[in-house]
C-alpha cells in the first residue's frame, strides 16, 4: 500500500513541453501531377505525441490535401504502416519522446503509390490469400470444441498476432527487387496454421511456399523482425517453416 | 455512377457484418462494403473476450447470464433479446473455435474462461469465470478469424467504399422497403448505386463525439446517421458507455480482463476503493459503476498524479508470468503510451468514451424498425450500430463480440431468406442525388469553417457536458453549443477538390453525421429525467421506474429536429430489482 503512495507522487509534476519539429513529407497525387514533391511542415509536438498526432494537425490545421491512412491509432488496426526515418513503422505506435526535431515520411516501399503515403494494398492481400490463411480440416467436427493443449496452442501464438499492416513485406530487399515474393506477412499467416494442432492443411501450404517465390527467396537479413510493429519474430517463423519443408514435420 | 446488383449487401465488415457474410454469402449473392479494409475494422481492438456459459472450469448456465445482462443493463434490456444471445452463445464461441480461433485452453485442453465485470454465480453471488478469450486480443482473433473465413468462402468485397445513403422504395400496398444504398469509392471519387433486395446494416458506433475515447478515428456513426437522416427512428441513444480503464490522458482501452485477472483500482491515498462502492464483487463491478466511482474519487479530491485527475490501475501484485501470458498487449500500451511499466508502477487511468448502447432500433430477427412495431423489409442491422436491445442502459464486458456474433449471424440469415423470396425492388429515381449534393456542396464550398476545429469544439462540449455525469444545466449548455456547430458546418469548407483518395472531403461528411447524432444523443438525454445505467444525472440521481422504465424513440423532423418517443421494454421474467453489487 504505501510503495503505491510512493510510486505516485515520483509522477512527474511539470507539464511537459511542446517543441517545433519538421516534418517532411514525400507528396505525390497524379490527378495533379505524376512528379513526387517534398514538402516540410513544421508542428509543435509533445513528448507523448504520436507521429499520426503529428500527421492529423498538419492535414487539420495546414493542408487538407494531405492523404494517409488511418483507423485506431494505438497499433492494432494496421493502417497507418508508413516509412518514418527511413525504417518501416506503424504511425501511431513512434513517439516523439523517442524522435528527432526532424522528421522524413514516405509510404512503405514496394507497393504501388497511389497519393501521398497511401498505396495500393492489393497485391499485398493477393499474396496473404494465397497461402490459404484459414484452418482446414476433414472428416467430422467434434460436437464441442476442438481440444488442444496449451502446449500446442503456444506453437503459433506469436504468428496469430498479425495484423497485416505490411510493415514486414515492405521492408524486405527480396520484395522491393522482386514483387512476386510472397513476402514475410504472408508465411506468417500460413506457419500461424501450419503449426496449429488442429489444422489438416499443411502440406497443401507447405507446398504453395515451396515455390520458386516462396520461402526460399528469404535471404534472412532480419529486416521484417525489426519492422514488425506486433513484434513477431518473423524470421524464426520463416525459418521453421524452410525447415518443415526439408523435414515435412511440424 | 456505376449500378451494382445483389441479393444482399451488408454494409460494414467488423464483426458482425463479416458474420453475417458468412451466413449470407452461402445462401444468397453477396456484396460486403466497408470504408476501411476488413482487418482495420475496430472488432480487432476488442480485449478481454466473449462470454458464453460453456462451464468449461466451473458450474454456470445461460439463464445467470441473462440475468446478469440484465441487472447489468439496469432492466432497459429487451429480455427477449438478452435470452436468444445467451442461449446461442455456447454455439458462438464453438463455431468461431471450429473455424480456428485459438482461444487460451484449460489444462485439458477446452476453451478456457475467465471472469469479468458483472458476470456472477446464481444471479450475484459472486463472480464466475465465464469469458472465453485469447490472451488480451480475442477481438483481433475473431476480426482475423472471420476474416479468414470469408477468404476461405470467396465473400465479394468492397474495399474504401464509404456507404452514404440508403435506398428505399415503395412496395405494392405502398411500404417502403430497402432496394440497396449508395457509395462514394474512395480511391476514384466515383458514385456507386447498388440495387439489393436486402441490406445489413454492421457499421459500428460514433465514439468519436467524444474527445477521449478508445474509439477509432473511424467510428463517425455512418450507418446511424444515415438511417436517421432517412427519417427512420435512433432507439436509446442517450446510453453511452465510459470504460473505466482507458489510458489517462489518451483514452486508449486498457481491458476489463486486467480486473478480471485481478488487478485493483485505487485512488491518490492507495486505497481500493470500490470496496466502498460494490462491497460484494468490487473492482468487478459492472463498468458504469465503475466508472461513476473512479469520477467521483477524482470529484472529490482523491485522485492521483499531479493534477489529481485520474486513478491507478494496480497489476504490480500479481506474477509477471501472469501478466505476459494473459495481458501481453496492454501492458504494451502502457509500456509504450505511457512509459509505464505495470510489473512494478501502476498505471494510471480515466473513463473513456467506449460504446453506444443505443442505435437502429431492431428485433429479434434483427429486422431493423420504422415504428414500435412495424420494420422496413429488407432492413437489417446487428452489431454497435443497432439496439436490440441487449444491453439496455449499460452493457456487460465482454457481451459486445458476443452481440456481433448472435445478432450478425442472425441478421445474415434473415437478409438471405428474405432475399431468395424477394424480387429485386426497382430504385428510386435519381437514386444518387443525395450523395451527388452532398459531395458536390463540400467540394464548391467557398466557406471559411475547418472540419477541424468545428470536430475538436464537438469533441470539447460533449466531454465537459455529456460524459459520465450530466445535469440539465450541462446538456442544456451541450445542445446550444451543438446548434451552434451545425450552423458553422453549414460554412465549412475543404482543401482538397480532387477526386483520387479525397479523404479530406470524407472527413467532412463524416462530421456532419457526428453532429447530427451528438444531437440526438443530448436531447434524448435531457429528456431522460432519471439515473439508469450509463446516464447519471446528478439532478436526477435515482432510477425511476415508474416514469422511465421505457426505451427513447429518436425521429428526425422535416425541420431536422429531435421528436422524442418511448417504446415499452420487453420484460420476460426478470422484475426490476435495486441494482447492488
Amino acid at each position: 500500500m504505501t510503495a503505491v503512495q510512493e510510486r505516485s507522487v515520483s509522477t512527474p509534476t511539470e507539464a511537459p513541453k511542446s517543441r517545433p519539429i519538421e516534418v517532411k513529407i514525400r507528396r505525390y497525387n497524379p490527378e495533379i501531377s505524376d512528379e513526387v514533391t517534398w514538402v516540410t511542415y513544421t508542428v509543435d509536438a509533445f513528448p507523448t505525441d504520436r507521429v499520426l498526432n503529428l500527421l492529423m494537425k498538419i492535414k487539420g490545421e495546414q493542408d487538407g490535401t494531405l492523404t494517409f491512412r488511418r483507423s485506431c491509432a494505438h497499433g492494432v488496426c494496421g493502417s497507418d504502416a508508413m516509412r518514418i526515418n527511413g525504417v518501416n513503422r506503424l504511425a501511431c505506435k513512434v513517439l516523439m519522446k523517442d524522435m528527432p526535431d526532424k522528421l522524413t515520411i514516405e509510404p512503405i516501399k514496394g507497393l504501388p503509390v497511389e497519393k501521398d503515403l497511401i498505396v495500393d494494398m492489393e497485391p499485398f492481400f493477393e499474396a496473404f490469400r494465397a497461402v490459404k490463411p484459414f484452418l482446414i480440416t476433414h472428416g467430422n467436427e467434434p460436437s464441442k470444441e476442438w481440444l488442444q493443449s496449451q502446449a500446442d496452442r503456444d506453437r503459433f501464438d506469436d504468428t496469430t498476432k498479425c495484423i497485416l499492416c505490411a510493415a514486414c513485406t515492405t521492408s524486405c530487399p527480396v520484395f522491393w527487387t522482386d514483387g512476386s515474393y510472397f513476402g514475410p506477412a504472408a508465411i506468417v499467416n500460413a506457419h500461424r496454421f501450419i503449426f496449429d494442432s488442429r489444422d489438416q492443411g499443411a502440406e497443401e501450404r507447405l507446398e504453395i511456399l515451396n515455390d520458386r517465390e516462396g520461402v526460399w527467396r528469404c535471404r534472412t537479413t532480419f529486416n521484417c523482425t525489426e519492422a514488425c510493429p506486433r513484434g513477431i519474430q518473423i524470421t524464426k517463423a520463416i525459418q521453421e517453416v524452410k525447415q518443415a519443408l526439408l523435414f515435412r514435420r511440424v | 455512377m456505376q449500378n451494382h446488383r445483389y441479393d444482399v449487401v451488408i454494409v460494414g465488415a467488423g464483426g458482425a457484418g463479416m458474420r453475417a457474410a458468412l451466413e449470407s454469402s452461402g445462401r444468397a449473392r453477396t456484396a460486403v462494403l466497408t470504408k476501411l479494409y476488413p482487418t482495420r475494422s475496430h472488432t480487432g481492438a476488442a480485449q478481454g473476450g466473449m462470454c458464453a456459459a460453456l462451464a468449461n472450469v466451473e458450474e454456470d448456465n445461460w439463464e445467470w447470464h441473462t440475468f446478469d445482462t440484465v441487472k447489468g443493463g439496469d432492466y432497459l434490456v429487451d429480455q427477449d433479446a438478452a435470452e436468444v444471445m445467451c442461449k446461442e452463445a455456447n454455439d458462438a464461441v464453438l463455431d468461431l473455435e471450429k473455424m480456428g480461433l485459438p482461444f487460451n485452453r484449460t489444462p485439458a485442453g477446452r476453451i478456457d474462461q475467465r471472469r469479468f465485470g458483472g458476470h456472477t454465480r446464481n444471479h450475484g453471488e459472486a463472480p464466475v469465470r465465464r469469458s472465453c478469450y485469447a490472451a488480451d486480443r480475442t477481438g483481433h482473433m475473431i476480426l482475423q478469424t472471420l476474416y479468414q473465413n470469408c477468404v476461405k468462402q470467396g465473400v465479394e468485397f468492397f474495399n474504401e467504399f464509404y456507404v452514404l445513403d440508403l435506398l428505399l422504395t415503395p412496395n405494392a400496398d405502398g411500404v417502403e422497403v430497402a432496394s440497396g444504398v449508395v457509395a462514394y469509392e474512395l480511391a476514384t471519387g466515383e458514385i456507386h448505386v447498388f440495387n439489393a433486395k436486402s441490406v445489413v446494416l454492421a457499421t459500428g458506433g460514433f465514439g468519436k463525439v467524444f474527445k477521449t475515447t478508445s474509439n477509432a478515428h473511424t467510428l463517425t456513426g455512418d450507418g446511424m446517421g444515415v438511417v436517421w437522416r432517412k427519417g427512420l427512428p435512433l432507439e436509446d441513444m442517450e446510453f453511452f458507455q465510459f470504460h473505466p480503464t482507458g489510458l489517462a490522458g489518451l483514452g486508449i482501452l486498457l481491458s476489463e480482463a486486467a480486473r478480471g485477472e485481478g488487478a485493483i483500482l485505487r485512488n491518490a491515498d492507495g486505497e481500493r476503493f470500490m470496496e466502498r462502492y460494490a462491497p460484494t464483487i468490487k473492482d468487478l463491478a459492472p463498468r458504469d459503476i465503475v466508472a461513476r466511482s473512479m469520477a467521483n474519487e477524482v470529484r472529490e479530491g482523491r485522485g492521483a498524479g499531479p493534477h489529481k485527475d485520474y486513478v491507478l490501475l494496480d497489476l504490480t501484485h500479481l506474477p509477471k508470468e501472469q501478466i505476459d501470458s494473459k495481458l501481453p498487449d496492454i501492458t504494451e500500451f502502457a509500456r509504450t503510451y505511457l512509459g509505464v511499466e505495470p510489473y512494478t508502477e501502476p498505471v494510471p487511468v480515466y473513463p473513456t468514451a467506449h460504446y453506444a448502447m443505443g442505435g437502429v432500433p431492431t428485433n429479434i430477427e434483427a429486422e431493423v424498425l420504422r415504428t414500435n412495431t412495424d420494420v422496413v423489409p429488407g432492413l437489417y442491422a446487428a452489431g454497435e450500430v443497432a439496439c436490440v436491445s441487449v444491453h439496455g442502459s449499460n452493457r456487460l464486458g465482454t457481451n459486445s463480440l458476443l452481440d456481433i456474433n448472435v445478432f450478425g449471424r442472425r441478421a445474415g440469415i434473415a437478409a438471405a431468406e428474405y432475399a431468395l423470396k424477394a424480387e429485386l425492388p426497382d430504385i428510386p429515381e435519381a437514386p444518387a442525388a443525395t450523395v451527388e449534393a452532398m459531395v458536390a456542396k463540400l467540394l464548391n464550398s467557398a466557406g471559411t469553417e475547418k472540419v477541424n476545429t468545428i470536430r475538436t469544439e464537438l469533441q470539447n462540449t460533449m466531454d465537459r457536458n455529456a460524459q459520465v455525469f450530466r445535469t440539465e444545466e450541462s446538456l442544456s449548455e451541450c445542445q446550444s453549443d451543438l446548434e451552434a456547430l451545425r450552423q458553422r458546418y453549414e460554412n465549412v469548407a475543404i482543401a482538397d477538390k480532387g477526386k483520387r483518395y479525397n479523404s479530406d472531403l470524407l472527413e467532412a461528411i463524416e462530421l456532419g453525421f457526428l453532429l447530427d447524432l451528438a444531437e440526438v444523443l443530448v436531447v434524448s438525454a435531457r429528456n431522460r429525467k432519471e439515473s439508469r445505467g450509463g446516464h447519471a444525472r446528478e439532478d436526477f440521481q435515482e432510477r425511476d421506474d415508474e416514469n422511465y422504465m421505457k426505451h427513447t424513440m429518436a425521429y428526425r423532423g422535416p425541420d431536422g429536429s429531435v421528436n422524442l418517443d418511448w417504446k415499452p421494454v420487453v420484460v420476460t421474467r426478470y422484475q426490476p430489482m435495486a441494482r447492488k453489487y
